[in-house]
């Protein structure tokens, strides 16, 4: 059985369609990227497999419909939704006695440990502690539950650049260890390149791509052209051209057996490409139906 | 599910009586009831801070009373009595009217701030149900608060009444016309019924309304709250020149005359000479607040898993 498997997920706000008709099949131990522009849907298929809203179709997340028994499925789902959400008024002290008292799967001495590591105290408010800080805490409740799935979206959205290396840090290294499942929505994409085993595109509701990272690794390439080899190499039909700094950078997809490896490093400098340059690429070739999210996709992220 | 009792050894808002091997299903609700106090602490500080002010008042009159007694002799020892014994009354009320606001407010604000401040999201990532959730908010204004209304205005009787023996004493009078013009006893029982059978179950429906409407409004749940009530009334008074509506709902609050549909507010009085418990009981009226509270409280939470933050 799979961890989540959504079959013709579907979900509409009055005209809008937010989710249409996604097919997902997401197996144990695997650390899941569901990445989209802002209001493609990301959000909207999260809280569907948390049992924040109803749906249409199938879906079942470890065996569960989440809708209709989203206070037994969080025992094994533990989730962190946009930034911060713990209230305000409450005490780091009380936040952990509290989640030890409704959690069955929470280790107390473990969040403690992760809380230690931080300069967070535990009689500080949660109001009193700096967004970094708050995500922390939030990062080391979740941690401390041995959950099956853990569902993070946006997770690092607002923080600055140290707390967010850290965070991916530590959810490798403390958290994740290939019994757990992950699924991450963002579309900070590049801090996350080399976290995840699998990669998802999703745009108006729909998946447009998806595939492993190994498979990702193997299966495109970025070549930096040389200006007088560029007709030669748009005759291998590139999924995407762009240019830095003089030179012309194509993107290839190395499936359908027009070009292979060889033939491409006689071009210029070859590379895997990263997954904000496939994004592009992808989105690129969708159908333009003015939506404004196309011309950029890809929010500027640190680069 | 575990049966065992969890890893909370040390931790300090913990006292080990409070925790026997409770039952699966119950941790979540007392976990759940235990948050709504940390988060609203005027719940417990409000009414004490309303029963210190009074003990201070309460202290300067008697202080006052006995100096007056003393050089003066215009007050019979029963009008004295009656002059204290009135302030016991006075106190109950008071912490009683301080509750029933701030039950007002609480309820209003219950599954509507959690939606505002976005914690809703944490909340629902804990394994704890809409229903217990509700139920556990709910208790607050139907069991909790008469319940603490009633310690907290037995603790003040009883510092009063260590006062007012003194002042009594000191004007050289025996205690026993005090006590027995006071009959604490009977004064409590008559509280206690009050508080369960009134504020407990006769306000049922209110409180549940109330809930329904903080679970329902996106902004401005106290307008939301007035203004269907007041609508209907105006409505029905405009078409059929009745006010069954009007009577229904002031029935509901005046409580204290049994649920007969009189319109009128309780009084004082209502809390030491009640109706008794198994008329009370047995009231029609009574039973269907209670089947309105529980169909207002079944909406609040089916409302409550629709909902995302505002």
């Amino acid at each position: 059985m799979a961890c989540i498997e959504a079959r013709g997920l579907r979900k509409a706000f009055g005209a809008t369609v937010a989710l249409d008709g996604i097919n997902l099949r997401v197996e144990d131990g695997r650390i899941l990227g569901l990445i989209g522009p802002n209001g493609a849907g990301k959000t909207t298929a999260l809280n569907a497999i948390l049992g924040l809203s109803p749906y249409q179709g199938e879906l079942r997340v470890l065996g569960r419909d989440p809708w209709t028994e989203r206070d037994r499925l969080m025992c094994d789902v533990a989730f962190i939704s946009d930034v911060a959400v713990l209230p305000r008024w409450m005490k780091v002290s009380q936040a952990l006695t509290y989640v030890a008292g409704v959690h069955p799967r929470f280790d107390r001495a473990k969040a403690e440990s992760f809380l230690a590591k931080t300069s967070i105290r535990s009689g500080s408010k949660v109001r009193e502690l700096s967004k970094g800080m708050v995500t922390q805490l939030h990062l080391a409740l979740v941690m401390a539950i041995d959950a099956k799935l853990l569902v993070l979206d946006e997770p690092t959205l607002g923080l600055d650049i140290l707390y967010r290396k850290q965070f991916y840090d530590s959810l490798l290294n403390d958290y994740f260890d290939r019994s757990r499942t992950i699924l991450v929505a963002t579309h900070q994409v590049d801090e996350i390149q080399n976290v995840l085993t699998d990669l998802v595109f999703i745009d108006r509701g729909r998946l447009v791509f998806g595939c492993s990272m190994e498979e990702f690794e193997s299966r495109y390439l970025e070549v930096s052209v040389n200006p007088e080899r560029l007709a030669a190499a748009r005759e291998f039909k590139p999924m995407h051209e762009r240019h830095a700094l003089g030179r012309s950078i194509l993107l290839f997809d190395l499936k359908p057996d027009r070009v292979d490896r060889q033939q491409l490093a006689a071009l210029g400098d070859v590379r895997t490409p990263s997954i904000r340059d496939l994004f592009v690429a992808v989105m690129g070739s969708q159908p333009v139906q003015g939506h404004p999210a196309q011309t950029q996709p890809v929010q500027g992220v640190m680069s | 599910m575990n049966s065992q009792p969890d890893p909370m050894n040390g931790t300090p808002l913990q006292s080990p009586a409070v925790v026997p091997v409770v039952l699966p299903a119950a941790r979540p609700f007392f976990w759940s009831l235990r948050r709504e106090f940390w988060e609203n602490r005027f719940i417990y500080i409000a009414p004490s801070a309303v029963a210190a002010v009074f003990l201070v008042g309460f202290l300067i009159s008697t202080l006052h009373l006995t100096a007056r007694i003393r050089h003066t002799s215009d007050l019979t020892p029963m009008q004295q009595a009656d002059r204290i014994v009135h302030g016991y009354d006075i106190a109950a009320l008071a912490i009683m009217a301080a509750t029933f606001i701030l039950a007002f407010f609480y309820c209003l604000d219950a599954l509507y701030g959690e939606r505002r401040d976005r914690s809703i999201l944490f909340w629902k990532s804990m394994p704890v149900s809409d229903l217990t959730t509700v139920l556990a908010k709910a208790s607050i204004p139907l069991l909790i608060l008469p319940l603490l209304t009633f310690a907290l205005t037995v603790a003040t009787h009883c510092i009063m009444l260590v006062l007012s023996s003194a002042a009594w004493l000191g004007s050289g009078q025996s205690l026993a016309t005090l006590w027995t013009e006071l009959s604490l006893l009977s004064r409590w029982e008559g509280l206690l019924f009050h508080l369960v059978v009134v504020h407990g179950l006769w306000y049922g429906p209110l409180y549940g309304w109330m809930l329904l409407v903080s679970a329902w409004a996106q902004r401005a749940p106290f307008l939301w709250a007035l203004l269907p009530p007041v609508v209907i009334s105006a409505l029905e008074k405009i078409i059929f020149d009745t006010s069954h509506f009007a009577n229904l709902i002031a029935s509901v609050i005046g409580a204290g005359d049994g649920g007969a549909v009189t319109g009128k507010a309780s009084n004082s009085m209502a809390m030491i000479a009640h109706p008794g418990l198994a008329e009370s009981l047995t009231s029609p009226g009574l039973w269907i607040g209670l089947a309105v509270t529980a169909a207002f409280l079944a909406i609040a939470v089916r409302l409550r898993r629709y909902r995302v933050p505002i």
